[in-house]
């Protein structure tokens, strides 16, 4: 196995030390490196197993486990469309299969010019103006087919 | 000129902040003097957002308001305006209310600690300080206070549990995973009064003994994280947290720990294997969390709703708090009330309203005026009700009784267009793709309920009874409620609306 890239090591070190002292560093860690990177490079968890002990399998184990950590490179922006039941009610289904014409892409997927990522949630916590979407962390209610038109225009 | 313009997730993603922008740039043009607060929600979500000015007559709100309203509100001096909808507090919504654990909600500044003192804040921890964790303890149970976050189990024996462990190091774990389809009411409650919530730990630390906390909120609610952070500092620069908690000598500090996306997390030992930095596997019971939890160590876990409602039950004590509700369901609930609905939001009342009260008297039926069709109690673990059951009181053991559960207190309302097989199929999906794979008939099972509801809907009549087996397996077989409980919205769809599965079978022979 090829040594890490060290420009990758030495900053996820710097985030691994700057963890280092919580109780269950180890999602702290991954959030961090996440954002850094904007995905979890395979390089990097070498480096955690080795810093916190664990095997390699473990860290991967464990970033596996949570939909929020992407082992790839998300498009520029991310789109997600809640699909839970609060938001059916107001025709979520329906929205998102316009998106996913719209963009020519699947749950999970991204657009070929790098734009776009459509991820699936499930409840944003506004399920009394659904249907909801988050765009880049940025929350929008009541989305219909054209305010994903809207929203996409802003984006590409 | 004090004007409130809500910082709730709900209210942004109606268009609050550019409401707000416009509201100070046209205070600027016009060289009014204003104070902006961007407070929390009322819970009103339809009039979100919904901006109030302070007047000598109390505050008056206005809304929904864009930000291209902002321009004449400010003609009109925030008078005579179409949009006018009079004092915030004689609205309907909010004179049926009994807000006790949202009492400050919407009304002030979150991350402002002189008016969450102003406001009642921090009565209920220095009571709390003056006595003895066995008498907190002995408050808390004889309040009635039952966990909000869907079991309700009983607060004060949790805590007494706890209390009565020996340990190095104990913790309080604020279970803020919030997953449930139809439940906003631990976010609003962070955004719009964060400080609630850590008196509320505070009080349950110096009960038991522990002297670190963690609030476990989803990655999912980034305003609330924000809020919840800012907070903490705050309540740490002011002496509320830390050694000694107001002086008192007792120690307790906490932090927030962001989720990553998994709801099976909000399952307590799951979520605390998370904390741990594991896999959110669920864990065998026993050990209880309260023996062994966090890194092995004694551990509350609770609830945001539960730990929030904490101060005011040590503020007015435990026979205010019981007095309300019905049944053993003691004090108040705050329903979520979502989906297709004219009046959404979140509104806190006695327990005890029955479900059509809800639905049609506050919620107003659909947003879509078509009759309402089913009501998703519970969040994604709930069942359906038909309009059948609409008399059935709020309470644990009256839902329970009707082969549902009241959870968090999510209400999904559906209008006639609902297609209930689709529900179903969504229940076994939602199971599949969440299952933490601890156990067969949930990871499987829900796969395999799947692939059965699309037989039913492709006309095979044979997969009804299978379904039904299924979940009887589900249902005894599986370690935690999301496998042992998804069977509840599938069976009850089945059951209320036989026809719908059974009718799939005709439009395929005819
Ligand atoms: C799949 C699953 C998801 C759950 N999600 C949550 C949740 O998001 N929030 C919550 O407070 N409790 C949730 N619970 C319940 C917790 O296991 C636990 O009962 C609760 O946190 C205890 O706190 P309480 O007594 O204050 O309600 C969930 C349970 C299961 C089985
Ligand atoms: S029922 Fe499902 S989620 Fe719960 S422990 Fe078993 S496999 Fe895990
Ligand atoms: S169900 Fe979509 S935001 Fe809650």
């Amino acid at each position: 196995m090829a040594q890490p890239s060290p420009e990758i090591a030495s900053r996820v070190e710097e985030i691994i030390a700057d963890h280092a002292a919580l109780e269950g560093p180890l999602l702290p860690i991954l959030h961090a490196v996440q954002a850094a990177f904007g995905h979890i490079p395979r390089d990097a968890l070498p480096v955690i197993a080795d810093k916190l002990n664990l095997s390699r399998a473990e860290v991967h184990g464990v970033m596996s486990f949570y939909h929020d950590f992407r082992e790839d490179k998300a498009g520029r922006h991310v789109l997600k469309l809640c699909r839970a039941e609060a938001c059916q009610a107001m025709g979520a289904d329906r929205v998102a299969a316009h998106a996913r014409g719209k963009l020519g892409i699947e749950w999970h997927q991204t657009t070929q010019d790098g734009a776009v990522t459509l991820e699936p949630v499930f409840c944003l916590g506004l399920c009394a103006c659904g249907p909801a979407a988050m765009v880049d962390g940025r929350v929008v209610g009541r989305v219909d087919e054209a305010r994903v038109d809207e929203l996409l225009a802003e984006v590409r | 000129m004090k004007i409130y313009v809500p910082r709730d997730a709900a209210a942004r993603a109606l268009g609050a902040d550019a409401v707000a922008d416009a509201v100070q740039a046209e205070a600027k043009t016009r060289g009014v003097d204003i104070t902006l607060v961007r407070n929390g929600s009322r819970g009103m979500i339809w009039l979100e957002p919904l901006v109030e000015v302070e007047t000598d007559a109390g505050r008056i709100a206005f809304g929904p308001v864009a930000a291209s309203d902002v321009a004449a509100l400010f003609d009109a001096k925030f008078g005579k305006h179409p949009l006018v909808l009079g004092q915030t507090e004689d609205l309907p919504w909010m004179k049926g209310q009994t807000r006790l654990t949202f009492a400050r909600v919407g009304v002030i500044d979150p991350l402002d600690l002189d008016d969450y003192e102003a406001h009642g804040g921090l009565t209920g921890l220095r009571r709390a300080l003056d006595m003895s964790g066995d008498q907190i303890v002995a408050e808390v149970t004889e309040s009635g206070l039952r966990g909000r976050g869907g079991a309700g189990f009983p607060t004060g024996i949790k805590w007494r549990t706890v209390a009565g462990a020996q340990a190095t190091q104990k913790y309080i774990v604020c279970n803020a995973d919030e997953g449930d389809s139809a439940t906003f009411a631990d976010r609003m409650l962070m955004e719009g009064d964060p400080f609630t919530l850590i008196e509320g730990m505070a009080i349950a630390g110096i009960a038991t003994g522990a002297t670190r906390g963690y609030v476990y909120l989803r990655s999912e609610y980034p305003d609330a994280i924000e809020v919840m952070g800012a907070a903490l500092k705050i309540a740490r620069d002011r002496g509320l947290l830390g050694d000694s908690v107001l002086g008192s000598g007792k120690a307790f500090d906490m932090w927030v720990r962001v989720g990553a996306g998994a709801y099976v997390c909000g399952e307590e030992t799951s979520l605390l294997n998370s904390l741990e930095g594991k896999r959110g596997v669920v864990r065998a019971k026993p050990p209880l969390p309260a023996l062994e939890g966090f890194l092995g160590k004694p551990t509350v876990v609770n609830n945001v709703i539960s730990l929030a409602t904490v101060p005011v039950i040590l503020e007015k004590g435990a026979a205010f708090y019981k007095d309300f509700g019905h049944g053993r369901s003691r004090g108040t609930i705050p329903l979520q009330i979502a989906g297709n609905v004219k009046y959404g939001g979140l509104y806190e009342c006695a327990f005890g309203l029955t479900l059509g009260q809800i639905v049609d008297e506050i919620g107003g039926g659909t947003a879509t005026g078509r009759p309402v069709k089913a009501v998703q109690v519970g969040g994604p673990l709930g069942a359906y009700f038909p309009r059948d059951l609409f008399d059935t009181p709020f309470g644990y053991e009256e839902f329970a009784g009707k082969d549902g559960l009241v959870g968090h207190a999510g209400l999904t309302v559906f209008d006639d267009s609902a297609d209930m097989l689709a529900l179903a199929r969504f229940a076994m999906e939602f199971c599949a793709i969440e299952s933490c794979g601890k156990c067969t008939p949930c990871r499987i099972g829900a796969v395999r309920g799947v692939e059965t509801l699309d037989r039913i809907a492709a006309g095979d009549g044979a997969g009804i009874p299978l379904l039904t087996d299924l979940c009887h397996t589900m249902k005894l077989g599986s370690l935690c409620a999301l496998g042992g409980f998804t069977p509840y919205p599938v069976m009850s769809a089945l059951t209320h609306f036989p026809d719908e599965f059974t009718g799939r079978q005709k439009e395929a022979a005819e």
